[in-house]
């Protein structure tokens, strides 16, 4: 995820000199600040320890940061619990035949679920992630002794656990305004984490696409909002054109929310369903390499 | 003694555009040396290539020891970095913000002396985005130092202000100093090298094309000059000899019963030196 840094190059080397290995502090070793190396003999240990430390001081600070941006907190975290309640007070007690009959509550469930993640994971994630690469912070944190992978880890971390906490609210709200019931929490809360997973992926892999923080909310919406309305999020697609059906077929969501209804309407397990668990991975795996390969720290405009 | 950064034949090319022609300098432990010349001349290049974001094309650099393009992140916790537009999370206070950053380091600076030497004890918890320009500027100083690193980099840091703002960054800057920190400062004000910086270097298209002390710069440049009116018309003297010309010229005036009017006696400005610096023909 960081920019490559090429390996020493041209650096002024003297014979004695050799570049301190244990704790990669680039120092160049000559004589008396060899012992350097040799005092921090238990090097390895103590940086795995400071590294540790230095995650979870990134992540606090992180959901910090999250509760702070009352913005997106609305747009990711209180916006889809408030469209389940008002879709599901439309059509919460209604049977959808074209759907084998489920309560409407039910399949509504898993639909928002699904909003949820994509919300949470891809639109929430991307848009503050463009907007602090763009206005410098990303960049002047890699000037900073915190490793890339606390910093990105954390920030993933943190998206995660906002979604466990809107998932919860959503099924606490569906039990009780709508009396929706779920099976299998277990197999539900991994099929719940691998979605979010995937789209935090893809989150991070659309910033790349994304070069200015004005044009990033209008990108992520144009993308997020028909994408869940595709996908059957708010309502059965069931009597959509086929060319609509053959585009939903194409995005992970519609297997996300598939997965879900599968397992806490239709009493099955994750495990019993590899095919959508690997469309769901296999678009998460291509997020995360294009992030990986493409991300930048440094603001794109100017 | 070493220096704390060297910088030898070091050159950049974006595409076919050659941002850097071969740039040498040194800068000791303990000075403010300033990286000056106009927009485009190639100064955010060089401190980026100092600060490990940007890969040189070729050239020896040599930063607190270590090659900057494969340094490591304890190299990171000694320096310091301001960049030229200000970065910091809007919504945290500024005691939030330094308490964030400090976080990172190993030793950093306790927050509230950060938040004294940047004058923004009054500020303490207020958010980020409610801040003056001036103000976030000091809270990027503050932020640069909460590390307590030993060298910082400041990319025109006081660009945008009125002077009143740019006199507080400037005594901030200056306590740094005091600190014993040694300090990279970009700039394209004059005055802000004469204020603050020990040494100068003068960059234009990619090179170094002057460098030293502020008064070496300013010695080096062409004579004094002496100009007064005469029926209406200026006349310009430059002289090495100011005091004996002046004298002629007062005493022919006197014996004349003449008045030199608009007299004046000019030492070159550094602005002057600057400007016949960077508007010299390219070659």
């Amino acid at each position: 995820m960081p920019p490559k840094r090429p390996r020493r190059q041209g650096i002024a080397c003297d014979a004695a000199a050799r570049p301190c290995r244990l704790c990669r502090c680039g120092r160049l070793l000559r004589g008396a600040a060899a012992k350097h190396e040799l005092e921090s003999e238990s090097g390895d240990d103590s940086r795995r320890r400071s590294s540790m430390r230095l995650f979870r001081h990134e992540l606090r600070s992180q959901m910090r940061l999250y509760g702070r941006s009352r913005e997106l907190a609305f747009f990711t975290f209180a916006l889809p619990l408030i469209m389940f309640f008002l879709l599901g007070s439309v059509y919460g007690n209604d049977r959808i035949k074209s759907e084998g009959n489920v309560r409407g509550a039910d399949y509504l469930l898993a639909g928002m679920l699904g909003y949820g993640a994509i919300a949470t994971g891809f639109a929430g994630l991307s848009i503050m992630l463009v907007i602090r690469r763009e206005s410098g912070i990303l960049k002047r944190v890699r000037a900073t002794p915190l490793p890339a992978w606390a910093y990105v880890v954390a920030l993933l971390c943190t998206t995660l656990i906002a979604f466990s906490l809107e998932a919860i609210c959503m099924i606490a709200i569906g039990r009780i305004f709508f009396h929706t019931h779920v099976h299998n929490l277990f197999s539900l809360a991994l099929a719940l984490v691998l979605g979010a997973a995937a789209f935090t992926a893809l989150g991070l892999a659309l910033t790349v696409l994304i070069k200015s923080s004005e044009g990033s909310s209008a990108v992520v919406n144009a993308i997020y909002l028909p994408v869940s309305f595709l996908s059957g999020a708010f309502f059965s697609p069931h009597s959509f054109p086929s060319a609509l059906k053959a585009i939903a077929n194409a995005l992970p969501l519609v297997y996300m929310i598939r997965l879900v209804r599968d397992i806490a309407i239709h009493n099955q397990q994750i495990w019993n369903r590899p095919g959508d668990v690997a469309v769901i991975a296999a678009w998460g795996l291509a997020g995360a390499i294009i992030a990986a390969r493409r991300f930048r720290w440094e603001p794109q405009e100017g | 003694m070493t220096p704390v950064v060297s910088v030898r034949g070091l050159t950049k090319s974006y595409g076919d555009f050659k941002a850097l022609k071969g740039v040498d300098f040194e800068i000791r432990a303990g000075e403010v040396f300033g990286l000056l010349g106009p927009n485009g001349a190639g100064k955010t290049t060089t401190i980026e290539i100092l600060e490990g974001y940007r890969r040189r094309d070729a050239g020896e650099v040599e930063v607190l020891g270590a090659d900057p393009a494969a340094a490591g992140l304890d190299w990171r916790g000694r320096i310091g970095v301001v960049l030229q537009s200000s970065a910091m999370y809007e919504n945290l206070t500024v005691a939030e913000q330094l308490a964030q950053f400090a976080g990172y380091y190993e030793h950093p600076r306790p927050v509230d002396d950060v938040i004294e030497l940047i004058g923004l004890e009054e500020k303490r918890d207020t958010r980020a985005r409610r801040l003056s320009g001036g103000q976030r500027r000091r809270l990027d100083l503050g932020l640069a130092l909460i590390g307590d690193p030993e060298l910082i980099f400041l990319d025109e840091p006081t660009t945008g202000f009125d002077p009143g703002a740019r006199r507080r960054a400037w005594e901030t800057i200056r306590s740094l100093s005091g600190l014993g920190k040694t300090i990279l400062l970009t700039t394209h004000y004059l005055d802000e090298v004469e204020q603050l910086a020990d040494r100068v270097a003068v960059l234009r298209e990619g090179r170094i094309v002057a460098s030293g002390t502020v008064q070496e710069l300013v010695g080096g440049a062409p004579a004094t000059e002496i100009r007064y009116r005469r029926n209406g018309e200026v006349v310009v003297v430059e002289t090495d000899e100011p005091t004996r010309v002046l004298h002629e010229l007062t005493e022919a005036a006197i014996q004349r019963g003449e008045e030199l009017d608009g007299l004046e006696v000019r030492r070159p400005s550094l602005e002057e030196v600057y400007l016949s610096l960077t508007q010299a023909e390219p070659e």
